[in-house]
């Protein structure tokens, strides 16, 4: 490595404040620099990290003690300890009352009665009753105590105390806030080959310092940067952070997953949340004794009944339910419209998938739909269980659609969303037959995991809707799980928490 | 949905245990789960036939071609006394039963533990714990024939229930048993309670609550039977009684059909005539998207158990299931292994599209983002004391019945769920300017569900907002006016109405310290909350 071309990049380089203390740079700490220097401390830390960063010193932190002022510590040394304020007035005076003394040396009680007892010790001073009287001689008055000597040098290095001075700090230490031993870190360096090496050259410093620094209008407009060098930045150094706006991690996968589906010719539908029972589960040949109706897996709400849909629609699917439809022996049971009113949050998307079929005209098909939404099951809340989450809802209404076809957009769309290894096994819904569930392999766990429902609606849900029963290839798909595992979400609570911090600092959505 | 537990020793005395055994299962339409000692076996409640050991066997033996077909039972004629009589009292209460006889018994522990576990499940599953079918077994050693089904007023019903030591009235069971208050709502508000009682006249149970002490209980010592349905769907009762019996002769046991007398139209049960269903070939590969033939569905369908020739199937007696020719096209897809099936996307051209309703949601995101607003997703429901926090009534939001956590209520505004994650998040980097774009509910005699967004921006106040609508308008090309007008939780004289097209949509202004208070919130607030409808509307 040449050290001269490192040299001469080093040098470009040097903001004005790293120029400025380099010609001290043969001094052993940070302290050292900034008293010699005359610098603020803070800026001379800031700097040889600077220098530290471009290699020309090793900045080493070697654990240290101090005796500093206490609050005050510095206003004695400045106006005098109070014990020469007392010896000053009593020394004027010779003999004087206690009260006066106190008042014309301006102590309070407890500097008052520190002080009148060190003199005291020192034999400066008697006492006879409340008056005091001087005993010190002219000399011993003007003789500087040792305490304060020891005022005018603080700081003090600790392990650089004299026996007389560590005789002072243990008197000064006991009084109330004049001194006191704090732990710093010595921000103490060694200068590197580099450092050596520049400390030689800094003549070149000198005549390097007049580089353009920041570019400002001024400078521009004025030219003044024309045939000036520009200093190097550190460009290694750390920046603050910034954040900026953004949509929902949820949303962003969820507009991926939109346009999966339209890209696949699928339509949106929409529909409400709060639902009629009908469409959640009468439509859907739910019997009405069925366990999903039951209040211990959905949420139905107080107070409320539904409108339900034209009375064509409903007679039918009333008879589908008791006595079958389109060659369906049906539930065989007395079907209510009171059952069916009941006001529920919907618990899968496919509530949309029926009141879509029960809109279609002959002309529509083959239609295929689609949607993305929020469902809802009456569920305790913990790390894999959750309230609301988000389902994938498809349908495609097609007299020639088949099974084969089903599997063929489920494979796809999950093709499209990074997950190659599926599998589809037989499974069980009222309202559709042949039922499926797509699984997905956890390479960790090496086991196969749920990620939704599918199959073709049965003809007792198509013929009442659609007037005649037409296959229509149905799924609802378990959304949050895939998010999760883009973006390694352990806890189905971190979904919806809306930590800012986490949504500040979280990744885009890109697949 | 029930999970069924199988011991892997028991098991194994059928097949051994290894990962290609584990996926033919999951294959077979019950996903399992393996565990130490025990097989974990969903069985879906469409077939309820599976849930013993045996039953389970049968099919799935079927399945992996070990056996052919339908399995038969010898099914043998009444003997003397073999009648149950029903009386009329029943209709109101619980109308109906179907009942046999199994002799040639040999229980042991595990028997009898596979019995009770079927029993059980049955009730939860195909009985809608025991409302649709309730069923006893009672050994036949230890009562007398023929057998009497009616109803009678409870203080007229006495005897000894199961886990009882003393006798208790009808009322008495349903009050103070546990059992009886686990189920006293199936016969809540009735007069008369249905029992079975024997030639002898004692008491055998109280249906669907409790057997006797004396005669309801099967021991090692068992070697006969008596089995009882009852419910209100008769047919769903054969076929509840045709799982069990078939399972306790399979475990060994001789079936005889008993004489129903239903006031003198006579019932044979249990019957195993097979129902018979037409399927056509066509359908099945249309909808399949296959190619079989005839003899294909020739070797598919014994596999899942049933017998069939020239288009015509016959459905075991234990199935509950077939309503309908899909069901059996299923059979078939099971039976062919979905694992065969290839995925094939069709050639069907359709147009795709977002709704409207989805683009401009999703352009308002983008334009909020590019303010260096942050979305939060938040949950549609809402606790009590969130309302009260708004000053808020109850009957303002709309109620769920029934909530397993604190959260009961639906979110009327989305100015709940802002306030919550303000506070959530008052460890984080100040000021926060966050959005959120999504559903509210307001109650009524239906629920009316609506669009909304709210921004929320902290510390802030009523000019910043009012500068961030005014840009959102514009990119949106809509215009707006706001009328000074007090709004609850909100600062009067700093906060307006938002109106579009004359119509008032939401408010913009600075919140209410008071309530900031009790969201223990210390910094100036400032809200936008306006409906999307009639921007919706511009761009239809």
């Amino acid at each position: 490595m040449a050290l001269k071309e490192d040299l001469s990049n080093t040098i470009q380089s040097l903001s004005p404040i790293e120029r400025e203390i380099i010609p001290f740079l043969n001094l052993k700490t940070a302290g050292d620099i900034a008293r010699q220097g005359k610098f603020d401390p803070t800026k001379v830390k800031r700097a040889l990290e600077f220098l530290s960063n471009k290699n020309i010193l090793t900045i080493k932190l070697i654990p240290q003690k101090t005796v500093v002022f206490g609050s005050n510590g510095f206003n004695y040394k400045k106006n005098g300890l109070p014990e020469r304020k007392l010896l000053d007035i009593i020394s004027k005076h010779k003999k004087i009352s206690l009260e006066n003394a106190k008042g014309l040396a301006g102590l309070n009680d407890q500097e008052f009665s520190i002080s009148l007892g060190i003199l005291k010790r020192r034999l400066m001073i008697d006492l006879e009753k409340d008056i005091i009287i001087l005993k010190a001689n002219e000399n011993d008055i003007s003789k500087r105590f040792m305490e304060e000597d020891f005022l005018n040098f603080i700081p003090l290095d600790f392990s650089k105390l004299t026996p007389e001075q560590k005789f002072a700090l243990d008197r000064l230490i006991r009084r109330k806030d004049i001194v006191k031993v704090e732990d710093f870190n010595e921000f103490s360096f060694e200068l590197t080959d580099l450092g050596n090496t520049l400390m030689k050259n800094q003549d070149k410093v000198r005549k390097a310092s007049d580089m353009v620094e920041a570019l400002t209008p001024e400078i521009l407009q004025s030219g003044k940067w024309k045939g000036k060098q520009f200093r190097k930045y550190d460009l290694q150094t750390n920046v603050p952070k910034i954040h900026g706006g953004r949509k929902h991690f949820v949303n962003q996968s969820i507009e991926y997953a939109k346009k999966i589906w339209t890209d696949l010719g699928f339509k949106e539908m929409g529909g409400p949340m709060a639902d009629s029972s009908f469409w959640i589960f009468d439509a859907l040949f739910t019997p009405q004794d069925h366990p999903a109706r039951d209040m211990q897996d959905t949420f139905f709400i107080k107070d409320t009944s539904m409108d339900l849909p034209d009375k064509k629609i409903v007679s039918r699917v009333k008879e589908a339910h008791e006595k079958g439809i389109a060659g369906s022996r049906g539930w065989n049971y007395s079907w209510t419209e009171k059952e069916a009113e009941k006001a529920v949050l919907r618990t899968h998307t496919t509530g949309l998938s029926v009141r879509t079929l029960a809109t279609l005209k002959e002309k529509d098909i083959p239609a295929k739909y689609f949607a993305m939404g929020k469902v809802f099951r009456n569920e305790t809340v913990d790390w894999s269980h959750a309230f609301e989450f988000y389902q994938t809802e498809g349908i495609v209404v097609d007299p020639n659609a088949n099974l084969r076809n089903l599997l063929g957009y489920l494979k796809e769309f999950y093709k499209k969303m990074g997950i190659d290894k599926i599998r589809f096994r037989p499974s069980y819904f009222p309202y559709t037959e042949p039922s499926v569930e797509v699984e997905v392999f956890h390479p960790e766990k090496k086991i196969w995991v749920e990620l939704g429902g599918a199959g073709i609606f049965r003809p007792e849900i198509t013929a009442p809707l659609l007037g005649k029963p037409i296959p229509v290839l149905a799924w609802g798909q378990g959304f949050d799980r895939i998010i999760m595992d883009f973006y390694k979400i352990k806890d189905l609570r971190d979904m919806y928490a809306n930590d800012l911090k986490d949504l500040r600092t979280k990744r885009f959505w890109i697949k | 949905m029930a999970k069924i537990r199988f011991s892997k020793k028991e098991f194994e005395k059928y097949h051994k245990i290894d990962s290609k055994l584990l996926e033919r299962i999951s294959m077979f339409g019950t996903p399992v789960d393996e565990f130490e000692d025990e097989l974990e076996i969903e069985i879906f409640p469409n077939r309820p036939d599976l849930i013993s050991l045996n039953g389970f066997m049968r099919g799935f033996n079927a399945f992996l071609e070990k056996e052919k077909g339908m399995r038969k039972y010898k099914l043998n004629s009444p003997e003397k006394n073999f009648k149950v009589q029903i009386d009329k009292s029943v209709e109101k209460v619980r109308p109906f039963t179907a009942c046999a006889i199994v002799k040639g018994l040999k229980f042991d522990d595990s028997k009898i533990k596979e019995l009770m576990d079927l029993q059980e499940k049955l009730h939860v599953t195909l009985g809608r714990n025991r409302k649709k079918v309730a069923i006893g077994v009672y050994p036949l050693e230890k009562m007398a024939l023929p057998i009497k089904y009616e109803a009678r007023s409870p203080d007229k019903i006495r005897f000894v229930p199961l886990e009882s030591e003393t006798e208790m009235d009808g009322m008495q069971i349903i009050q103070q048993h546990p059992k009886g208050k686990e189920y006293a709502h199936l016969l809540k508000g009735k007069s008369v309670f249905p029992i079975f009682v024997d030639g002898n006249k004692k008491i055998l149970s109280m249906p669907p609550i409790i057997n006797s002490n004396e005669t309801g209980k099967v021991d090692e010592k068992t070697k006969e039977v008596f089995v009882e349905c009852s419910g209100n769907d008769f047919e769903t009762l054969k076929k509840a009684l045709n799982i069990v019996v078939t399972t306790l002769s399979d475990l060994g046991g001789k079936i005889f059909q008993m004489e129903l007398d239903y006031s003198g139209k006579e019932e044979i049960t249990p019957n195993f005539e097979p129902e018979k269903i037409k399927i056509s070939l066509e359908n099945v590969n249309k909808l399949l998207g296959l190619e079989l033939k005839e003899k294909d569905l020739e070797k598919l369908l014994p596999k899942m158990g049933y017998d069939y020739a020239k288009g015509i199937v016959s459905i075991p007696p234990w199935r509950t299931d077939i309503l309908h020719e899909v069901d059996i096209t299923e059979d078939i897809a099971i039976a062919y292994g979905y694992d065969d099936l290839i995925p094939e996307i069709p050639s069907v051209s359709t147009i795709g599209e977002e709704s409207k309703e989805s683009v401009v949601k999703s352009k308002i995101s983008e334009i909020l983002s590019g303010l260096g607003l942050i979305e939060i997703s938040s949950l549609h429901l809402i606790k009590h004391e969130e309302l009260r926090n708004m000053k808020q009534k109850e009957s303002e939001a709309v109620q769920l019945m029934d909530s397993k956590t604190d959260y009961k209520v639906l979110r009327n505004s989305l100015m709940i769920p802002a306030l919550r994650t303000l506070f959530e998040n008052k460890n984080n980097e100040y000021p926060q300017k966050i959005f959120e774009i999504g559903n509210i509910f307001v109650p009524g005699r239906s629920i009316m569900e609506e669009s909304r967004l709210l921004i929320a921006c902290i510390p802030s106040n009523f000019t910043e907002l009012k500068q961030m609508l005014d840009y959102l308008m514009k990119m949106l090309d809509i215009e707006y006016e706001i009328k000074d007008s007090p709004v609850i939780s909100m600062i009067d004289g700093r906060t307006a109405q938002v109106i579009v097209n004359k119509k008032e949509i939401g408010f913009i202004g600075e919140v209410n310290p008071e309530i900031l208070d009790n969201w223990n919130l210390k910094q100036p607030l400032a809200v936008i909350e306006i409906s999307l409808d009639e921007i919706f509307e511009k761009f239809k």
